[in-house]
């Protein structure tokens, strides 16, 4: 461990009140600790979040240096020695940026689990479960090993889907012609109408070459769904972009090579304009007290609402198509691993009410995430790498997700937390899940003995993330997802929960999600209680009538008693939760705190599950880190004699 | 009668009529004195006979026609925002139904409007007006403090004739002294208490702004009256909802407000409001760029920007958080006024009670304030909601400043789900109502007009139908608990959303977040019904709000 002298210093959240305290650098974290001697809160950074860092101007009161983290955290932290803070910029900018995977917090963390555990947790995901729950293999798919030991493609995984009349021949035939070697494989089947989504990446078709394996590969797809007699082929980058590649002997399928295809253009922009679009976005964000018009100026001129909107729309057409229509779909973009993962997942999320159950959504991001080839390493800047490689593309997907929660609050099983940190690990390297960018490196370098799987970690602690309003027999949880396509601008809102997580006072104060969890359980557990009383009333009843004795009376009141006695273990349950409901912070708005807003810790700051979450938001939590951002906390209205006659008054932020 | 003369044709067989989001329907038109009414016929996809629209025409803001050979299309687009459209058969009907009820949504005598003609079996007359008088209102205060004194010197309405009769004013202060102040303020609009804040015992104000004028006028009553408001060494706040720039202006027009050297007391603060016209066209130009389907998501964000109207919601909300933020954390009293005190005024009073006053929050409460804070304190409604977005008529008084008041309360209700105990529904239902309605309620501009209009005795108050029990429960919040707290939002531009429930309710479909308000409600009953703890365990949830039987008790007597 890398042990930095504690500079004493001072952490400020931008307008929230600066704290004194002491800096920790360990090899995994960046840990400041309050002086505050009651309460000591700890702000826990994990190297891996460091997105950037800024040595500012030296002020008066030391030299600032601001932390912006991948969840969307900042932190400033102002240094008293111009030479410690250089020291901490440099131990920064070495720690945050590791070369070897072996750097990654993955391979020290230890949550305690013995080795079976480990195992255990890694089965809890399994692909090949998932297509034979999809109904493949079957008369028209089969599962190939033609890519056994990586030879054909070496960002597929080993085992692929493939229409049973694709041969070995024409899948290497097929995938010399793609880019990148990303022949059709099968990413979703339905088995209501053997319609099916295939992924690839894009043909090499320049400006007149043609391949027959892979007109060949096309007209196999096409003929696994023997109730079509087409299928669509949708490039879902702009058709400019596509028309760019084919002068680097890229490009797109020519209609007229391919028998009975569709081809469609779906303009969902690269990762280099995803990435600026973040960026002019959190720019907005980070604005102190904006005007109303100053933030949707900025959110507009971002692009963001309007890219995700993209790439819903294209996971629309292509749900549509499969369901409506019953055609297969064959997606690419030009490799084959950002947008096309995108779109594919929201399709088959949109289509099956598998993947918006908790552990249907875990192996969602399984199969078209990890196991095709999305190169998490790149994207998210795990290892030190090319800044142009890195772009929010999962988390346009995780944004998507929740716009449709927003749109349909009763179709998911899981909630806006469980989204919130999946976002947090994928670039937190704690778990193994997201390392690497190929299976085939994962493998190489043993992650599953040599690390922990967030899925187990999350399915653990399921309890945290259940949607209460979910219910296996709404109507919103069956058949396929229609969103609203038209008007629909104003359905895609600003995801303030996810990119302002950390500014806490921003958002509702009581957590309705929360409090209905506890009432549904509340209600079950008394409803359960009910049902065992009844059960042994009736018991009670049968012994009662089997012994119409003389003394029956004197009996049955012994039973009673007995029963009170040995129901004590019951008895005691509803008040330990009744306990526990009334200090539920959402339900108790009083206790007389001095701060008098009804203040409600919301989201994380109940849920320990996490440590990491955990002391982020505990410190994020603490109340008059809140008041800040209401009115509250300002607590400065101007002096009587402050401006000589400006009377204009300084109403603090808000 | 007049209304015939303004039928032309009373019945229209054949007709059309669509919305959107559901199939047409087929039927019989008939135009009355207030309703435009359509019963399908046989043979057409409804059950004959079935009354499949009834529409209030004074609900009606703009009608469109087009005429093509036989067929005429009318666009009827109502204040609720809310647009139907009909198929003529017949120009001359088409041409016929299109004028009367042009004619009929725009009669503007306030004793020809329907209220006067509305009788349900169900209620009785003079039910429901006396639910909420002052004179509780000032007990209250009485039982904490003699500082205050409830005044009739407007019993006759002749000192302020925009101010009910009754008002509470400091009991250091006589009448006399009041009537100078009056003659002082635009309207007669003296500073007359609208809050008092029970935990420090300081007090909101209101009035209307004083009539300095050009040349610097002073007025030793309205000192005084100020003055009486503070104890020794105490200092106040004046919020005016004009920017400084603009209350200077005021005086060349004989307005103004407090100078330091007048009242030295007194520390002013300026939080500019908008209000009249540009409120107005704010709320026409996002009611445009709502019903504009062909907008993409970028020209969307940008026309909801420059409607300004969410920039509004947040400027309301800041200011009231302002002078909540005095009385609860500076222990200050608090004046608000901008010019006529009738307007942006009360929007900042009634929202900084909502916000410091959990009493404001139940259902009760809340139609306390809105007797006390509107409609007794001289919101001209009668004005104000004339039309609404889509009136191609002149406007005149037009501007939503009760709308963008409800629209703030939402935005409360948003950030605090437990914390009122009424849910959209009811603010949805006071939005109807306003600009178009079967109860007395919202008529007229003043208490003055009132009487004269006999309102309160020839009409029905909207909240003895809101509180009978069946009404009541549809506008519950099921989530409410009592909450003892200030409740302060964040007016941050990322916490503030728009009321999509209210602007889009008649163009998207809501039917997934209707459901998921329904699984909402069935947790909690569920819950409230599950299986009561022999135990004697507490059950954590909202304690029962005391107004509740005591309302419906009270309107029971009078019946």
């Amino acid at each position: 461990m890398s042990h930095i002298p504690p500079p004493p210093c001072i952490n400020s959240h931008f307008e929230q009140k600066a704290a004194l305290g002491t800096l920790y650098l360990t090899a995994t974290h960046v840990i400041f600790v309050e002086n505050m001697s009651e309460t000591r809160k700890e702000t826990w950074i994990l190297h891996s979040q460091i997105s950037s860092i800024e040595k500012q101007a030296t002020t008066a009161t030391g030299c600032p240096l601001l932390i912006r983290c991948k969840n969307f955290q900042i932190i400033q932290l102002i240094i008293p020695q111009e030479r410690d803070c250089h020291d901490v910029y440099i131990s920064l900018i070495r720690l945050a940026r590791p070369v070897k995977y072996e750097e990654l917090y993955c391979f020290s963390f230890n949550p305690k689990l013995d080795k079976e555990e480990r195992e255990k947790g890694w089965k809890l995901v399994g692909l090949s479960e998932e297509y034979n729950r999809m109904g493949v293999p079957n008369n028209y798919w089969q599962i190939s090993d033609v890519n056994r030991d990586y030879q054909v493609c070496d960002s597929y995984p080993t085992e692929v889907y493939v229409p049973k009349s694709a041969t070995a021949h024409i899948i290497v035939g097929s995938s010399k012609f793609r880019s990148r070697r990303r022949f059709p494989a099968l990413s979703y089947y339905c088995k209501d109408n053997n319609a099916s989504i295939c992924r690839s990446s894009q043909p090499l078709s320049g400006f007149s070459a043609r391949c027959l394996e892979d007109e060949q590969m096309l007209q196999a797809i096409r003929k696994a769904n023997p109730g079509s007699n087409f299928i669509y082929v949708v490039d879902t980058r702009p058709k400019l972009n596509a028309m760019a590649n084919r002068a680097a002997g890229k490009g797109y399928e020519n209609e007229d090579n391919y028998s009975n295809i569709k081809f469609q253009f779906i303009g969902i922009e690269n990762i280099h304009v995803m990435r600026s679009s973040l960026q002019k976005m959190l720019e907005v964000c980070e604005l102190k007290s904006p005007s109303m018009n100053d933030f949707l100026w900025g959110l507009e001129n971002s692009g963001w609402l309007k890219h995700i909107k993209a790439i819903m729309d294209a996971g629309i057409f292509i749900a549509k198509a499969v369901a409506e229509e019953g055609i297969s779909v064959l997606v690419h973009c030009s490799d084959g691993w950002d947008r096309t993962a995108q779109v594919c997942s929201v399709a088959s999320l949109l289509l099956d009410p598998f993947y918006r159950t908790m552990k249907g959504f875990m192996v969602l991001i399984e199969k078209d995430w990890v196991s095709f080839g999305h190169k998490f390493n790149h994207r998210y800047g795990n290892l030190d790498g090319d800044p142009k490689e890195i772009s929010p593309v999962i988390d346009q997907f995780i944004e998507c997700v929740w716009q449709l929660m927003e749109q349909f609050p009763c179709a998911f099983e899981f909630n806006e937390r469980f989204l919130i940190h999946i976002q947090h690990h994928i670039y937190s390297c704690q778990f193994g899940n997201f390392l690497c960018n190929t299976q085939k490196e994962r493998r190489e370098l043993k992650i599953q003995e040599r690390t922990y799987s967030l899925w187990a970690h999350l399915w653990k602690n399921r309890a945290d993330y259940m949607n209460p309003l979910y219910r296996e027999d709404h109507s919103q949880t069956q058949g396929t997802l229609r969103p609203q396509t038209a008007p629909c601008n104003f359905l895609y809102k600003f995801w303030s929960g996810m990119y302002t997580r950390f500014e806490k006072g921003m958002h509702p104060r009581q957590s309705v999600t929360d409090y209905l969890m506890a009432v549904k359980e509340e209600t079950q557990q008394l409803e359960e209680e009910l049902e065992v009383l009844e059960q042994r009333l009736a018991d009670l009843k049968k012994v009662q009538s089997n012994n119409r004795k003389e003394n029956s009376k004197q009996q049955d009141q012994n039973t009673h008693l007995g029963l009170s006695a040995s129901n004590n273990s019951i008895a005691n349950t509803p008040q330990d939760y009744i306990n526990n409901v009334k200090s539920f912070p959402s339900r108790s708005p009083s206790q007389g705190d001095e701060e008098d807003s009804a203040l409600i810790l919301t989201q994380d700051n109940l849920k320990s599950s996490d440590p990491d979450l955990s002391a982020n938001s505990d410190q994020e939590s603490g109340v008059e880190d809140l008041s800040c951002r209401s009115p509250s906390g300002g607590g400065c209205l101007p002096s009587e004699d402050s401006g000589k006659d400006s009377d204009e008054a300084v109403f603090l932020t808000v | 009668m007049e209304f015939a003369e303004l039928i032309k044709t009373a019945k229209v067989e054949n007709v059309q009529l669509s919305c959107p989001g559901l199939p047409p329907i087929k039927g019989t038109l008939c135009i009355t004195s207030h309703h435009l009414l359509l019963s399908s016929q046989p043979g057409g996809n409804g059950e004959p006979g079935t009354v499949e629209l009834w529409l209030l025409i004074r609900n009606v803001d703009a009608v469109e026609k087009r005429v093509a050979s036989s067929l005429g299309t009318i666009t009827l687009k109502c204040k609720d925002l809310k647009v139907l459209q009909l198929e003529i058969p017949g120009m001359e009907e088409c041409l016929n139904i299109a004028s009367s009820t042009e004619a009929l949504s725009s009669v503007d005598s306030v004793m020809m409007m329907y209220p006067f003609f509305y009788r349900p079996q169900s209620m009785k007359l003079k039910d429901g007006w006396q639910l909420y008088p002052l004179q509780h209102y000032y007990q209250q205060i009485a039982s904490e403090t003699g500082a205050w004194r409830l005044s009739c010197v407007n019993g006759d309405f002749t000192i302020c004739s925009s101010y009910p009769p009754a008002v509470i004013v400091p009991a250091a202060v006589d009448d006399n002294v009041l009537k100078k102040a009056a003659r002082f303020r635009q309207g007669g609009r003296f500073p007359v208490l609208s809050y008092y804040h029970k935990k420090n015992g300081t007090v909101m104000l209101r009035s209307s702004q004083p009539l300095i004028g050009p040349n610097r006028k002073r007025c030793q009553e309205d000192e005084l009256l100020l003055s009486a408001v503070l104890d020794g060494g105490e200092r106040g706040f004046v919020i005016d909802t004009r920017s400084a720039q603009a209350a200077k202006q005021a005086r060349m027009m004989g307005g103004g407000t407090e100078p330091k050297s007048s009242y030295p007391r007194w520390k002013r603060l300026h939080r500019p409001l908008e209000r009249g016209r540009p409120l107005q066209e704010s709320f026409i130009k996002l009611v445009e760029a709502c019903n504009d389907t062909s907008l993409s998501v970028d020209r969307w964000l940008s026309k909801l920007e420059s409607s300004k109207w969410l920039a509004h919601v947040k400027g309301a909300l800041s200011t009231a958080c302002l002078a909540a933020q005095c009385m609860e954390r500076e222990e200050a009293c608090v004046l608000v006024h901008g010019a006529e005190g009738t307007d942006t005024t009360l929007l900042v009073t009634a929202l900084a009670q909502v916000i410091l006053d959990p009493d404001c929050r139940t259902l009760a409460g809340f139609q306390g304030l809105l007797e006390r804070e509107w409609i007794e304190a001289g919101h001209p409604f009668h004005f104000r909601y004339a039309h609404s977005a889509y009136s191609h008529a002149r406007l005149k008084q037009e501007a939503p400043i009760f709308l963008l008041f409800l629209d703030c309360v939402w935005q409360l209700g948003r950030q605090f789900p437990f914390s009122l105990q009424f849910s959209e529904r009811l603010l949805l239902m006071l939005f109807e109502h306003t600009y178009a309605s079967c109860y007395g309620t919202f008529l007229c501009n003043s208490e003055k007009e009132r009487c004269l209009c006999e309102v309160k005795e020839k009409t029905h108050s909207l909240w003895s139908w809101l509180n009978q029990p069946s009404e009541w429960k549809k506008h519950l919040n099921p989530l409410y608990t009592y909450n003892a707290l200030v409740i302060w939002p964040s007016v941050e531009p990322q916490s503030l959303q728009l009321w999509q429930g209210l602007f889009l309710r008649w163009i998207r479909s809501s039917q997934y977040l209707d459901e998921a308000w329904a699984e909402v409600q069935r947790l909690v009953t569920s819950h409230e019904d599950a299986p009561e703890e022999s135990a004697g365990h507490t059950r954590c949830h909202s304690q029962p709000d005391a107004a509740y039987p005591l309302t419906i008790t009270g309107t029971a007597n009078e019946g």
